[in-house]
């Protein structure tokens, strides 16, 4: 069985078209004054599903988890969370929880406090508080802190607290704001897992903001890309890096070489593009693009292969000299300057220890990749 | 007196609370730290040990008008003559008279009072400035400062032609036919807490905007989102995060008010009893020297337990880091 990237996934409900939608957000616009934050936005979230909202700042996802937890109003459109419309319903009767980038922890109650807080509005019965709250603080193994206040713990711990917190009510979604954001890598990545972890564990639906796109690719079942207020693309990390529909999220998400250029010939299956200098490359995954169309071709780093001489019987072989080299340990990144001065940016493994065909600065090499490696872009 | 006491408690807020706890170990840090201790010691110290020392006297018809004044030309022994002759007489009188007690007990209550409804009218206008667009706070806060300008003793004045019977509040307000017959506020206790709430206003806001302003928002966000209902958030967070403001505008308040004697007399009338008009009587209309300053003495020790209480309050509030 053949699938994009390197996971088979037993979990796809978008895929299924009889599953019931989660969180929908209907043609979701949202104003502030001149400036539109989101604009007629659709998108729709599955249960259970671990799902993120990845762009740069000011892209309008933080507005769209606010307003999922009640904070802000859209200005037109509607969002629906188990079939309910939310509009009208205030922060305080939604449920759903959300973690705060700043984590928002009540600086004036301790841990346990803390994380009994929105038990307590509840009206949950003293024994069962108890009990839960000692539940959550075994789950982020915060038990020897029970009685700290927020300013007596490390940044690792306090986003621990703020996350027990905001998982004790059991909400049906839990929103996390950058829940990452404040951390140190080497923590950021082990907290990754956790959160991975945890979601299982609980069975709890998340949707979670990032600009990490690391992070994004990591944690989430499906990514959804925003720019400017708008969604660019909804779909498995996989699906995202390897099947890019568009200019923005091919060079939004990883490393990407670029080939501009028209569609000289198009069959059923391939195409063949023709350059500015007319050198011709072809490939497959051509998607919408006819004749004569300007495209791009959009082709990762770690597709290209680079060697000394012309490979044997490849379809796409283009000639260029070694500009810059990375030596990275576990990879090389090397750039090469073709004829007509474009760079393209090839990366190898370094899987053997010694290499058989070194390169070095100024060499004349060969860069190449299959026709399936990359994707036809036309917008 | 009251005001030296104060020039402590108004560096309070913000600025203390974030002053990190320098060790000033070179020479000028030290004179940082010796300038206003020297500035205490003799402006504040050294007079309150004379007033310490003339309470202890006896009232004379001389000039000082107390005995013994001290006189350095009898050598150590003179001194120490003198000395023996100071006694607490003053102040077994105060006990004696109910006149002083009731002063007492009168200004604390009406300082109290007082405070309590400044809180009440401070505390909206500074979540209001608080949470208003940080382009307009510079400006509500001017405009709170701006009563400064105007010279405080003009400005009771003015409350005198406002609440008379025949002021500008009553003309309103027969005039739009509310009341009939002048309503009797001047020379009440009432014109008091008028006054009182009129000029303290800014020492109870300015804390509180402080507290309230430094508060991070999405505490409260946190709170609704945890199923607080906006006025139990209120509740749980934002009052209990503005405490420390709250302590130090109250104080702000209180302990001047307390000791208030303009206000008392322009406003109160011959009626209100306050402490710090039983002190000017003392000390200008009966010339009795070595009663007022017992009676200063016993407002100060009166004071003194307010202003631990805050300093105590202020230390663990620096202590927790916040």
């Amino acid at each position: 069985m053949k699938s994009l990237g390197s996971i088979r996934r037993d979990f796809a409900p978008w895929n299924d078209p009889n599953a019931k939608p989660y969180i929908q957000f209907e043609n979701v616009t949202k104003r502030f004054g001149d400036f539109t934050a989101v604009n007629n936005l659709s998108l729709t979230i599955y249960e259970r599903e671990f799902f993120a909202l990845l762009g740069a700042s000011g892209c309008g996802k933080s507005t769209l988890l606010r307003m999922l937890a009640g904070f802000e109003q859209p200005t037109s459109g509607r969002i629906l969370l188990d079939g309910e419309n939310l509009a009208g319903t205030p922060p305080y009767r939604r449920p759903v929880n959300m973690m705060f980038q700043s984590y928002a922890l009540f600086p004036h109650m301790t841990v346990e406090k803390n994380i009994a807080f929105g038990l307590k509005q509840e009206g949950m019965p003293k024994a069962d508080v108890e009990k839960r709250v000692a539940e959550m603080l075994k789950l982020v193994k915060l038990e020897p802190f029970a009685k700290r206040k927020p300013h007596q713990l490390s940044g690792g711990q306090r986003q621990r607290v703020a996350l027990a917190r905001s998982v004790a009510k059991r909400p049906k979604v839990l929103l996390l704001d950058e829940p990452l954001g404040a951390l140190d890598k080497k923590l950021r990545e082990e907290t990754q897992f956790e959160l991975m972890d945890l979601q299982q564990q609980l069975g709890l639906t998340f949707v979670v903001v990032t600009h990490d796109q690391e992070e994004a690719m990591t944690m989430a079942d499906r990514i959804a890309i925003m720019d400017k207020g708008e969604v660019m693309q909804v779909a498995t990390p996989a699906e995202v890096y390897e099947a890019p529909t568009s200019r923005f999220v091919a060079n939004f998400v990883g490393n990407v070489n670029m080939f501009e250029g028209k569609v000289a010939e198009r069959t059923e299956k391939t195409a063949r593009i023709t350059g500015s200098t007319g050198a011709q490359i072809l490939v497959e995954n051509a998607g919408d693009a006819t004749a004569g169309a300007d495209v791009s071709f959009a082709i990762r780093p770690e597709k290209i292969r680079i060697s000394s001489a012309k490979p044997e019987g490849s379809t796409n072989a283009l000639e260029g000299e070694i500009y810059d080299i990375a030596y990275l340990g576990d990879m090389t990144v090397y750039h090469v300057k073709l004829s007509d001065g474009q760079i393209v940016r090839a990366q190898s493994m370094n899987a053997a220890r010694i290499s058989d065909d070194p390169l070095t600065w100024n060499d004349r090499a060969w860069v190449s990749f299959r026709p399936d490696a990359g994707v036809v872009l036309t917008r | 007196m009251a005001g030296a006491t104060l020039s402590a408690p108004t560096a309070t807020g913000a600025a203390l609370a974030q002053a990190a706890p320098q060790q000033a170990t070179s020479f000028t840090g030290k004179l940082v730290i010796i300038i206003p201790y020297v500035f205490l010691l003799v402006f504040f110290l050294v007079p309150f040990f004379i007033v310490f020392k003339i309470s202890l006297s006896q009232t004379a018809i001389a000039m000082p008008p107390y005995t013994p004044a001290l006189d350095f030309s009898g050598g150590i022994s003179g001194i120490v003559g003198q000395l023996r002759e100071l006694n607490f007489d003053n102040y077994l009188f105060l006990t004696e008279d109910p006149l002083y007690l009731n002063a007492y007990i009168t200004s604390v209550i009406v300082a109290g009072i007082s405070t309590l409804l400044t809180l009440l009218v401070g505390y909206p206008i500074a979540y209001g400035m608080s949470r208003a667009p940080a382009t307009l706070r510079p400006t509500l806060l001017m405009l709170v400062i701006l009563p400064f300008w105007t010279s405080f003793l003009i400005r009771v004045y003015a409350w005198i032609g406002i609440l008379k019977p025949e002021g500008l509040l009553n003309q309103l307000l027969m005039s739009t036919g509310i009341i009939s017959e002048p309503l009797i506020i001047l020379n009440t206790y009432t014109a008091i807490f008028i006054g009182i709430v009129y000029s303290y206003l800014p020492f109870m806001v300015l804390p509180l905007y402080s507290a309230l302003e430094k508060m991070d928002y999405s505490l409260v966000e946190a709170a609704q989102d945890l199923g607080c209902p906006p006025t139990t958030a209120f509740w749980k967070i934002t009052f209990p995060m503005s405490l420390p403001g709250v302590l130090a505008g109250c104080l702000l308040v209180f302990i001047p008010a307390v000791g208030e004697f303009v206000i008392p007399d322009l406003l109160g009338g011959s009626q209100t009893l306050m402490i710090g008009r039983t002190l000017w009587n003392e000390f200008n209309a009966n010339r009795d020297w070595p009663v007022s300053s017992a009676v200063a003495v016993l407002l100060l020790l009166v004071l003194i337990v307010p202003i631990v209480i805050f300093q105590h309050a202020q230390a663990r509030a620096q202590e927790q880091g916040r």
